[in-house]
C-alpha cells in the first residue's frame, strides 16, 4: 500500500512545504529582513498584533468558559440553536464576519446606530479589531472548552457537592483541572485565528497605522503599496513561525493531555 | 480479496473525481461578466482577431472598461477579454511575482513606470483617459461638511487611499496644494491628515467606507461616483487649481501570448467609441 500511496503524500507535503521554504529563503535573501522587521510599519503592527489577539483571548475565555459549562451539561430550549451559532463563524468566510458586523455595530448599524448617539463610534478603532478577532475566533475556544468538560464525568461534581463544596468551588476545584488541557489547546486555536484576522478587520475596522492595522493588514497594505515585496515577506516570516511556535505548544499540551488521562 | 476490491474501487473512485475536476478546470476559463448588451452597433473590424487577452486594470476603470470589453467582442466576435482589477501597485507586483496578462492599464504614470523598469511591459505605454478627484460625503452627511476647507474639523472621520495606490498619492498631493494656499492655512494638512482613519487598499474600498456612512468623507475619481453610488453620497468638487488630474497609460505586457488582440483593444480603447465610453463613465478624454 504504502508504495502506492507514497507519490501522493510526497506530492502534497511538497505542495505545503515549498511556499513556506521559498519565503524563508527569500526573506533570508533578501538581505533587507533586519531593516524591515525594525520598521515601523512590522513593529506598530506586531504590537497590535499581540495586544488585540491578547485581549481577545482574555475575553473568550471569561465569557466562553462559562458558555461552555453550560452547552456541555444542561439541555434546554434553543440548545441546538446555540450550538450552530457557535458553529457558524469557523465555516463562514470571515469577510462575511466583517459585513455582519459592520451592519449590526456599523455608524448605520442596528445596533450601532444607537451606540452612535451616545458617542460610542466602534468603526475605526481597536476595539473593531478585537471585536472583529473575538466573533470568527471566540467559537474555536468554546467549541474545545465544551468538549474537554463534556469528557469530565458530573460524577465527579456530585461528590464534590455532598462533600460540602459549593457548585462553584466544585468547578474550580474538580472540572477546571480535569478540562485543563482542553482548555489550554482551545485557548492556543483561538489566539493563532485571532492573530490570523484578516477579512473581518479590513472591513469592519479599516486599515490604519499604530491603530486597527495588524500583522495580516500590514501585509495586504504592504504587497498594495507597490514598495519592495521583501517587506510582506518579512511579515510573513514573522507569522509563520508564530504560529509554528503556537503549534508546537499545542502539541506540547495535547501530549501531557494524554499522560494525565 | 475484500481489500483489493476495495483498492481498486478507491482507485476508480480517484480517477473518476480527476477527471471531473479536469473537465471543470478546462470548462471555467469562459468569464462570467454581468455587464450590459453592446452599446454601438457591431461592425466586425478584423475577421483574422481571433483569441482570449486578460486585461490588468486600476480599480477606477471597472465600469468603463467591462462596457468597452463588451463593445470589443461585438466587434471582434473571435476575441474574448478578462479582466483583473485592483490597485495599480498590486497589478504591477502581481505581474512581478509571475501572473500572465496581455494589457496593463494603470491609474498614473508612475506604476506603469514600475512596471517598465522591472520589464514587466515593452513600453511606457500611452495616455488614453484622465481623471480628476472629487470629495466624496455620505447622503445624510454627519460631519457636515460643505467644502474641502471642512475636512480640518476635529473628528471628522476620513478615509483615503493608501500611499503608493495612485488615488492616494493624488489625494494627500491635493491637500498639501490646499494647504500651500493661503486661504485654507499653515496647519490645514497636518490637520486633515491627522483626520484619516483608515488607508484603504484601493479606490473602491474608499467609496464603500463612505458609502456606507462609515466615514464621514473620502476622497476618490468623479468616475467612482457611478449610478450605483450616486443616490448614497454627495459630491464635493475640488477647484482646479487644487486638484491633481490622474492620467492613465495603457501597455502591452513583455510576455503578451495575444499581442493582436492586445494591440486591437488598446487601439479600440483609443477610439472614437472606446473615448466615448470613457467620458460616458466621466473620464476625460486625452482626444
Amino acid at each position: 500500500m504504502g508504495w502506492l500511496f507514497a507519490p501522493a503524500a510526497l506530492l502534497f507535503v511538497a505542495f505545503l512545504a515549498i511556499p513556506l521554504a521559498a519565503l524563508a529563503w527569500r526573506a533570508l535573501n533578501s538581505g533587507e529582513l533586519s531593516n524591515n522587521l525594525t520598521s515601523s510599519l512590522v513593529i506598530d503592527s506586531l504590537r497590535l498584533s499581540a495586544v488585540t489577539s491578547t485581549i481577545t483571548l482574555a475575553i473568550a475565555i471569561m465569557v466562553g468558559t462559562p458558555l461552555a459549562y453550560v452547552l456541555a451539561r444542561y439541555r434546554f430550549p434553543g440548545k441546538a440553536f446555540v450550538d450552530l451559532l457557535i458553529d457558524l463563524p469557523i465555516v463562514l468566510p470571515p469577510t462575511v464576519a466583517g459585513v455582519a458586523l459592520l451592519v449590526a455595530l456599523g455608524r448605520r448599524g442596528i445596533v450601532g446606530e444607537y451606540l452612535d448617539q451616545w458617542g460610542l463610534t466602534i468603526g475605526f478603532t481597536t476595539t473593531a479589531v478585537v471585536l472583529a478577532q473575538l466573533f470568527v475566533s471566540a467559537p474555536f475556544y468554546i467549541r474545545t472548552v465544551k468538549a474537554g468538560i463534556e469528557a469530565v464525568e458530573p460524577v465527579y461534581e456530585g461528590v464534590a457537592w455532598t462533600l460540602g463544596a459549593s457548585p462553584l468551588r466544585a468547578f474550580f476545584r474538580i472540572t477546571l483541572p480535569l478540562a485543563w488541557p482542553s482548555i489550554v489547546a482551545g485557548a492556543i486555536l483561538c489566539w493563532a485565528r485571532a492573530l490570523s484576522e484578516l477579512g473581518a478587520t479590513l472591513i469592519f475596522a479599516g486599515n490604519f497605522e499604530g491603530r486597527t492595522q495588524t500583522m495580516p493588514l500590514a501585509i495586504i497594505s504592504a504587497f498594495d503599496s507597490g514598495a519592495s515585496i521583501d517587506v510582506p515577506i518579512a511579515l510573513s516570516v514573522i507569522l509563520v513561525l508564530a504560529a509554528a511556535v503556537l503549534l508546537l505548544l499545542l502539541r506540547v499540551v495535547a501530549g501531557r493531555a494524554r499522560f494525565a488521562v | 480479496m475484500n481489500q483489493t476490491a476495495t483498492t481498486w474501487r478507491f482507485g476508480l473512485v480517484v480517477i473518476a473525481t480527476s477527471i471531473a475536476a479536469i473537465a471543470v478546470a478546462c470548462g471555467s476559463n469562459t468569464n462570467s461578466r454581468t455587464t450590459p448588451v453592446p452599446a454601438t452597433a457591431a461592425t466586425p473590424m478584423s475577421a483574422s482577431l481571433a483569441g482570449k487577452i486578460t486585461v490588468f486594470a486600476a480599480a477606477s476603470l471597472t465600469d468603463a472598461f467591462k462596457q468597452i470589453a463588451v463593445d470589443f467582442e461585438a466587434a471582434n466576435p473571435a476575441t474574448s477579454v478578462e479582466f483583473n482589477f485592483g490597485g495599480s501597485p498590486a497589478l504591477v507586483a502581481q505581474l512581478d511575482q509571475g501572473a500572465t496578462a496581455d494589457v496593463l492599464a494603470t491609474a498614473d504614470q508612475k506604476n506603469m513606470r514600475a512596471a517598465l523598469d522591472k520589464g514587466l511591459v515593452r513600453d511606457a505605454g500611452v495616455p488614453f483617459a484622465k481623471n480628476r478627484l472629487v470629495i466624496i460625503v455620505p447622503k445624510s452627511n454627519p460631519a457636515a461638511i460643505a467644502s474641502a476647507m471642512d475636512l480640518v474639523k476635529t473628528g471628522v472621520k476620513l478615509v483615503l487611499a493608501q500611499q503608493g495606490v495612485p488615488v492616494g498619492d493624488y489625494a494627500r498631493q491635493s491637500i498639501a496644494k490646499l494647504g500651500a494656499d493661503a486661504g485654507y492655512g499653515a496647519a490645514f494638512s497636518r490637520k486633515v491628515l491627522a483626520n484619516v482613519v483608515s488607508e484603504e487598499p484601493n479606490v473602491k474600498a474608499v467609496v464603500t467606507k463612505v458609502q456606507l456612512g462609515e466615514a464621514d468623507a473620502g476622497i476618490a475619481y468623479v468616475t467612482d461616483v457611478t449610478a450605483g453610488v450616486a443616490g448614497d453620497v454627495t459630491m464635493l468638487p475640488i477647484d482646479d487649481q487644487f486638484n491633481v488630474i490622474a492620467t492613465y497609460p495603457i501597455a502591452i505586457t513583455r510576455h503578451a501570448g495575444k499581442r493582436d488582440v492586445a494591440q486591437a483593444f488598446i487601439d479600440f480603447v483609443l477610439s472614437d467609441t472606446g473615448q466615448g465610453v470613457l467620458k460616458r463613465y466621466g473620464f476625460i478624454s486625452v482626444n
